[in-house]
């Protein structure tokens, strides 16, 4: 059945024919992709044109589409939009181009190295950094004036503002998909542990990881979590801070909440305030790094194009076009110094001319937590190791340190050597 | 094909080919008579046949047989689209690891729980519906349109309409702190009413033909003997019902068991809600390993042809494809 699904997406793509300068963009359906997309087709003057070919929002989707469509050595694909932990599984599979000479030097230019390392596969440079993101600890600042450094001193506080009858919940999201992963993730490196050795082979989860599992179950034993914590994705958990009368005094979320919070007219966002994410006892803080990169497909037959597209798609001034009106942080160091204003966005009708000072009140800390952040394991088996991490992980409550970590060190090990059965 | 009673080319040949009485070749025992005048032509008849069938036969193996084939194949092969260099035979390695699954069980134990379920409750509301419209007196056309509406809605379509209908945010049937499509049995239940709610007009379809069959001066016969309504339906329609509502059955039943795309949508198989389908799907589309999707794929194929085994070595003579069914 694969065999004859792979065969007939081949057939379908090899219909298609293009003009030679054409190079297709398989990126998500974002609204800041056009404004770059045109931007790009201007300057290249004719030499190459972008094509925007959208994929679903949701990222399971445009993996899927993708990975099918590669799978099957389609030529029609030239730029990839990739998620920062797909890029070890397309690299292995061989459908990505490697980065090299002039092109490579250009990406290093001036690009943090965290997000730097999740284009990275192998010590070669498979895919150039567009955007990043990371997740802080947003808190009311009536309630706690000084935030908690540590977890621990988190929930001492949580502990005591709930004794007080103040709102005290600590969210974080812990429904049972990729964002649980993302904070078993910071909780493990925060605590010194790491999930998988550098080079992906092995399982490193230890006590670090178990302490990790500790905080989980300890927060929910003592009921300092929503009650609705197994079903809160990111979502969810700015909402649920939001309304005057929640019970939260914590949440670790991603920097939408700023806008999210202010746009929501929120009575809680005069007291909103944001800091790093919290360590675990002597250990900072490592936050797991998000975003997406862009790679030049394997089968791509005008990748010399394909590559100069890829540069020019993220420039300074695209990437703080797709900061300001996309919402989605930098991966260049010299963009969060940047305080020059830009043209309106596309589509504002206000006119107003936004900087990133404007856009990113929080971008100092942004940038320090890259400095430190953690990357999700670097596997070409990711998907497999998050479908059964996030799937032992659910519900918090359920976990038992010991047992569950485990568990996780025997699935996880199936995963890696990409043994077994996903869920 | 063969089933379908007399073969119109067996009678044709005892017609014309051969000289044979026209009376016997017309009532369709030809057969009886004449064997062995028969044997030469009908052999040639047998053999245009074969030649006027071969086209169909080879799309049929071309489409059919040759991705059943390469299944299996694929089944017996470590083969991950992710390790293009690691292919390699391994014999039954992938039955054993999908077999020893925990995973792949709790998925058959829940396709088999929303298969009984689900076939169940629509046989008896697929009863009602089809005496429903059957009887009706007035508006027959509007009751009978009214009730397939759900079956002509795309399935995906549907599926979505309940999801919104349960979520969390905007659900109408659901509360802020309410997610019912999180949690394990609330979400089995919610599959099984979208199930029922979708196929129910299906089975009332299946189910009214069979209705047609039954002879009103049965039921009037049965009545002057004094049997009251439930005696007439248990005695009398169910009995002269039981092939078509065998076909019904058989039909759901496979259909269900292969269930997807409800899932797909209201849950995505989270919270241990996978079906075999769909966690096939996840292995083999979003896993990209070709050899255990692959196993999972041949392992559904075997548990559809034992549920049509069953059916037919269960209900005997009755079922549909038997021997003696169609020429009764």
């Amino acid at each position: 059945m694969a065999g004859s699904l792979l065969t007939a997406a081949g057939v379908v793509a090899g219909c298609s024919s293009e003009a030679d300068n054409v190079v297709t963009l398989y990126y998500a359906l974002e609204q800041y992709v056009p404004h770059i997309v045109a931007t790009c087709n201007e300057e290249a003057n004719g030499e190459y044109q972008i094509v925007h070919r959208q994929l679903p929002r949701d990222a399971d989707g445009q993996r899927e589409q993708m990975v099918r469509r590669l799978a099957a050595g389609d030529t029609d694909l030239d730029l990839l939009g990739l998620d920062v932990t797909w890029v070890p599984e397309f690299a292995e599979a061989k459908w990505l181009a490697e980065w090299t000479g002039e092109d490579k030097a250009s990406v290093e230019e001036d690009t943090l190295e965290v997000p730097l390392k999740t284009a990275t596969w192998d010590g070669k440079l498979y895919a150039a950094p567009m955007n990043t993101n990371v997740q802080l600890l947003w808190y009311d600042k009536s309630l706690t004036p000084e935030p908690p450094k540590t977890w621990e001193e988190m929930i001492e506080m949580s502990r005591d503002l709930k004794a007080q009858g103040k709102p005290y919940q600590i969210l974080y999201t812990g429904a049972q998909y990729e964002g649980l992963v993302v904070a078993f993730n910071s909780l493990v490196n925060s605590a010194g542990g790491q999930v998988l050795s550098d080079d992906g082979t092995e399982v490193t989860l230890d006590d670090k990881a178990r302490r990790a599992l500790e905080i989980m179950r300890q927060m929910v034993d003592e009921g300092l979590n929503s009650p609705s914590l197994s079903n809160a994705q990111e979502q969810q958990v700015v909402d649920s801070f939001s309304p005057g009368d929640s019970q939260a005094a914590f949440q670790i979320n991603w920097p939408f909440v700023y806008a999210a919070t202010r746009d929501a007219k929120s009575p809680r966002f005069e007291n909103l305030a944001w800091t790093t994410y919290p360590g675990v006892g002597d250990n900072p803080g490592r936050v797991t790094v998000g975003g997406f990169n862009i790679a030049v497909s394997a089968y791509s037959e005008k990748k010399d194009l394909a590559f100069k597209a890829a540069r020019c798609l993220r420039q300074a001034k695209n990437q703080k076009y797709a900061a300001i009106c996309g919402g989605v942080p930098p991966t260049l160091e010299s963009l969060y110094k940047d305080e020059e204003p830009i043209a309106p966005c596309d589509g504002d009708t206000s006119g107003k001319r936004q900087s990133m000072v404007d856009a990113y009140p929080m971008r100092d800390d942004i940038l320090k937590s890259l400095e430190t952040a953690a990357v999700r394991p670097l596997t070409p088996v990711y998907q497999n190791l998050s479908t059964v991490t996030s799937k032992i992980l659910s519900p918090p409550g359920s976990i038992d340190p010991q047992a569950t970590l485990e568990e996780l060190r025997e699935e996880l090990n199936n995963a890696v050597q990409s043994q077994g059965v996903l869920p | 094909m063969t089933t379908q009673g007399p073969n119109p080319a067996e009678t044709a040949a005892g017609s014309t080919a051969v000289a044979e009485p026209a009376e016997d070749a017309k009532r369709g025992n030809g057969k009886k008579n004449g064997k062995s005048a028969l044997s030469e032509g009908k052999r040639a008849e047998r053999r245009l046949a074969w030649l006027l069938c071969a086209p169909a036969v080879i799309v049929m193996v071309a489409v059919t047989a040759w991705p059943i084939i390469y299944s299996l194949w694929l089944s017996l092969q470590r083969y991950d689209l992710r390790f293009p260099d690691d292919t390699e035979f391994v014999g039954l390695d992938n039955y054993v690891a999908v077999l020893s699954s925990g995973y792949w069980w709790t998925a058959f134990g829940v396709t088999l729980a929303i298969t009984v379920v689900s076939v169940a409750i629509e046989l008896v509301l697929g009863m009602v519906l089809a005496l429903v419209m059957h009887r009706a007196l007035v508006g027959r056309g509007l009751v009978r349109t009214v009730s397939l509406i759900p079956y002509g809605i795309v399935t995906v379509v549907a599926a979505f309409s309940w999801y919104f209908a349960w979520d969390q945010v905007y659900g109408y049937f659901t509360g802020p702190d309410d997610a019912p499509l999180t949690q394990t049995i609330p979400s089995l239940l919610i599959i099984v009413l979208a199930e029922v709610w979708k196929t129910t007009p299906f089975m009332a379809l299946l189910l009214m033909a069979g209705l047609a069959l039954v002879p009103d001066d049965l039921l009037k016969a049965a009545a002057m003997d004094g049997a009251n309504a439930w005696q007439r339906f248990t005695k009398v329609m169910l009995p002269v019902m039981k092939p078509a509502i065998l076909v019904a059955l058989l039909f759901r039943t496979l259909d269900a068991f292969r269930i997807f795309d409800n899932i797909f949508v209201l849950t995505k198989g989270q919270n241990d809600t996978s079906s075999v389908s769909m966690i096939t799907y996840n292995n083999l589309i979003k896993g990209l390993n070709l050899g255990i999707g692959a196993t999972m794929s041949v392992l559904i194929f075997i548990s559809v042809a034992i549920i049509a085994f069953v059916f037919i070595k269960l209900f005997g003579t009755a079922a549909p494809g038997s021997d003696t069914e169609g020429r009764r």
